[in-house]
């Protein structure tokens, strides 16, 4: 890190013009030599001139996108699939993230701000999942993005205790939550025991909307009843269509808010989809099998769902794609037929909105949070690499440190590279 | 002999019709043995490259077939795959990449499970693989033998370029998991197994001379290890940790081995020693899953920038994958080396003629040369670009596929 930029990280409170890039603001055009403003964490404006007097950063010839937003991930080094049940609400991933796990670094070397932390797919409903934006810090807590319970989809200011609700609900059908040594055993129990629980919810809901409402808490019950009220979006796993088709179902009737996953077979049912609107967040892998139900994956998936109007993201699974190369992803859809503008839109601005996120992040908006990402070159080239990291204002990754270079490209701390010292950038011991 | 001269040797064979020859023409022609063509084109007359040059200075027989696109580039190699052993499903009938019994099996061949319509071949084929080096997996400390085989349709016998190649030794975390109980739980145990069967050989070979009563039964997989110790084979030796290459490096300087390291995840920390020995790396995966734990953790996508650097000769593999995906394409593990420090020549140097050189096809394929196989491949863009297309891919001499992917 050059000794302006570090000074810059660290003196957030004057006003900064980022200079001579592209701009790719996803909500409007990209706008080319442009000015991003950004002061006390926030982007100010876009612009093509400077303030008077403000200080800047040239960054001529490189081009600048939104702090990518990651709807499914893995990262944090924890253990993720828990077997006290098939139907397990009341945990939460929020419990099992390490901030400090090199794979977070390794995320924002990728360009990734934001992030949906899940349980993994072995259960029916493996528990809730963690938003999380990507700061510097090794408490969680500083990390959520939660919104109010009182307002519920008003989105709380930066750092936000778990008073509300911090993450959705991992949900998954198909092969992954059946046995053969645990229920349920085939996908008639699958969708049995999720209604059953669904359910319950409505019962809780009713419960908790009465006059004289339940006495204590009730960690399961309670989760339920945010499901069925809307207030907590469901992340469902799912591969082949006729598991997609009853996600729809139950979607149908209980009312849910509903993200589904991978998706792998929705090239057969674009139709279902675009009629009911369900936002797709798919996995591109680089080859079809490895499991049944991805046998039939299709490169194409965004860009058919694109022509019908779906709303599509990508995600990476980390660790089933690498954090690092989350661009890759949309540039393999651009590959198969989807418009880049569609792509890299899959990477941040509808990511946000399946998270409800979008009011603070996913768009180079004047309001948002200032979290960007400066590329060496056009967004969806192979090329093209990942040169800095912006969350709120703070420089958190950086291409030309050692520490920089070693998480962009390979290696754990401290085992190799000369200058480091088995401490992240952010100086925890590993 | 003139590239003109040999058209016409070619064309008199394949007289009675022009079927079998295409005329392929690009912005951009990269022979990859010489400098790139601007404006050329690639004459092929059954299955041979016949000429090679401007477009102007290449002849257009009445007839053949025409084929034109932005890049032209040789046929990409793979450098060790288990596709073709392994199809996409992950069920038993589906899977013949490795034996789980014994540590010790070089007499097993890979031509003998070699499925040519393995979908996951087809895969790779419309991305532009067109030879593919299949072998049985990694984790065997001393595994079977490979097979250097065209990526079509066709009798193992009829598509292969090399049927019985290099016999595959194993180190590290493999063999670890799969043979734990069989005196490799441990990685001296792992060297062990191998030396020790090498020992074994070595014995067989001298008793093998001995009167005819005194001579033990033939045993096929002693026949290979021999043929190892005596230099008329190769090993492809599996390793991904500084300290499994090193040991890769001492087995074969003790037995005199020839070998070709593979995997190579920490590679990149020993490059000028691995320079040194003067032994190619075919590196794989590139983007492997390296937060994890295990031997693969320390990996990193420059890793086939900085042994070229150091002068090592670097192929791409695919190897072995267990689940989604599960095969990968060279071209794309290629690719992010190639924007971590190789650049676009040596990156497509190293999946083609490199490649082929490591392997020793480098004489049938691997460049754009009067009198090789016409293995190409036709791209509407950068090669190495998401978003470019292979668009017709040609496997000595036959269009395999002409869907841009």
């Amino acid at each position: 890190m050059n000794a302006g930029l570090w000074l810059l990280s660290v003196a957030l409170a004057e006003p900064v013009a980022f200079v001579g890039a592209t701009l790719h603001p996803v909500d409007r055009p990209a706008i080319e030599d442009g000015v991003l403003v950004v002061d006390n964490g926030k982007i100010v404006a876009l612009s093509q001139t400077v303030p008077d007097g403000m200080r800047t950063v040239d960054l001529t010839g490189k081009h600048i996108i939104p702090g990518l937003v990651d709807t499914h991930s893995h990262i944090g080094g924890a253990r993720l699939n828990d077997d006290l049940a098939p139907i397990q609400p009341g945990l939460s991933a929020i419990d099992a993230f390490d901030p400090t796990h090199d794979s977070v670094s390794r995320a924002r070397a990728g360009g990734i701000t934001t992030v949906n932390v899940m349980p993994g797919s072995g259960k029916l409903m493996g528990g809730q999942t963690a938003y999380l934006k990507l700061r510097d810090s090794a408490v969680v807590d500083d990390l959520l993005m939660c919104s109010d319970l009182a307002a519920p989809f008003e989105q709380s200011e930066g750092p936000a205790r778990r008073t509300g609700v911090c993450g959705g609900m991992k949900m998954a059908n198909g092969t992954n939550p059946q046995g053969p040594g645990h229920d349920p055993k085939s996908r008639m129990g699958a969708a049995y025991l999720q209604r059953k629980a669904l359910g319950e919810g409505q019962d809780r809901l009713e419960q908790l909307s009465s006059g004289d409402g339940p006495d204590a808490p009730a960690l399961d019950l309670d989760a339920l009843a945010q499901l069925v009220s809307g207030q907590r979006t469901v992340h469902f796993h799912t591969h082949r269509a006729d598991d997609i088709v009853t996600i729809a179902a139950l979607r149908r009737e209980f009312d849910l808010d509903v993200v589904l996953h991978h998706v792998s077979e929705a090239w057969k049912v674009p139709d279902l989809l675009a009629e009911l609107q369900l936002p797709c967040s798919l996995i591109m892998v680089d080859a079809p099998g490895g499991k049944e139900e991805a046998l039939q994956i299709a490169l194409e998936n965004g860009a058919l769902l694109e022509e019908k109007g779906v709303p599509v993201a990508f995600h990476t699974d980390d660790p089933i794609t690498d954090s690092r190369l989350f661009l890759r992803s949309a540039g393999l859809a651009v590959r198969a037929g989807m418009s880049p503008e569609g792509a890299l839109a899959a990477l941040t601005l509808v990511p946000a909105r399946m998270m409800r996120l979008d009011a603070a992040v996913g768009s180079l908006t004047p309001g948002k949070h200032a979290d960007f990402v400066v590329l060496s070159g056009t967004p969806l080239s192979s090329w093209t690499l990942v040169e800095q990291t912006w969350v709120e204002g703070e420089l958190l990754f950086d291409r030309s440190t050692p520490e920089g270079q070693r998480l962009a490209t390979g290696g754990r701390p401290g085992l190799q590279m000369s200058g480091v010292d088995g401490r992240t950038s952010s100086g925890a011991v590993q | 002999m003139s590239m003109w001269a040999l058209w016409i040797a070619g064309a008199a064979v394949s007289a009675p019709a022009l079927a079998d020859t295409l005329r392929i023409s690009g912005e951009a022609v990269h022979t990859v043995s010489g400098e790139v063509i601007e404006d050329g084109a690639v004459l092929v007359v059954d299955g041979v490259i016949a000429a090679v040059g401007p477009t102007a200075d290449v002849p257009r027989p009445a007839g053949a077939t025409e084929l034109a696109g932005a890049v032209v580039t040789p046929g990409l190699i793979d450098g060790w795959a288990t596709a073709g052993l392994t199809g996409p499903h992950n069920h038993t009938p589906d899977q013949d990449h490795a034996e789980r019994d014994e540590p010790v099996r070089p007499e097993l061949r890979a031509l003998d499970a070699w499925h040519p319509r393995d979908p996951l071949l087809g895969w790779l084929r419309g991305f532009g693989i067109t030879t593919v080096h299949a072998g049985p997996s990694p984790g065997q400390p001393v595994s079977g033998r490979t097979l250097i085989v065209a990526n079509k349709v066709g009798r193992v016998g009829d598509v292969a370029l090399e049927p019985d190649a290099f016999v595959v030794l194993s180190l590290g975390d493999g063999p670890k998991h799969r043979f734990s109980g069989q005196g490799t739980a441990s990685r001296m145990g792992s060297a062990a197994v191998i030396r020790q069967a090498l020992v074994e050989a070595r014995d067989y070979a001298q008793r093998r001379s001995l009167p005819v009563a005194d001579r033990p039964p033939e045993d096929l997989g002693m026949e290979a290890l021999v043929d190892l110790l005596e230099g008329r084979r190769r090993a492809l030796v599996h390793a991904h940790r500084a300290d499994d290459l090193d040991t890769a490096l001492r087995i074969a300087e003790e037995f005199d081995l020839d070998i070709v390291l593979a995997g190579g995840a920490e590679a990149w920390l020993m490059a000028d020693t691995i320079a040194d020995a003067g032994i190619p790396v075919l590196v794989g995966p590139v983007m492997a899953r390296s937060w994890r734990e295990g031997e693969q953790r320390n990996s990193s996508f420059s890793c086939a920038g900085v042994l070229a650097d150091a002068g090592v000769q670097v192929g791409f593999m695919s190897g072995y994958e267990g689940y989604v995906p599960k095969v990968r394409v060279v071209l794309w593990e290629a690719a992010v080396a190639g924007a971590n420090g190789l650049g676009p020549e040596r990156t497509l140097q190293a999946l083609t003629l490199d490649a082929a050189r490591i392997l020793g096809i480098d004489d049938r394929t691997g460049s754009l040369d009067v009198g090789k196989r016409a293995d190409l491949v036709v791209y509407d863009g950068d090669p190495f670009e998401y978003a470019s297309h292979a668009c017709v891919v040609v496997v000595g001499g036959e269009v395999v596929s002409e869907s841009c992917r």
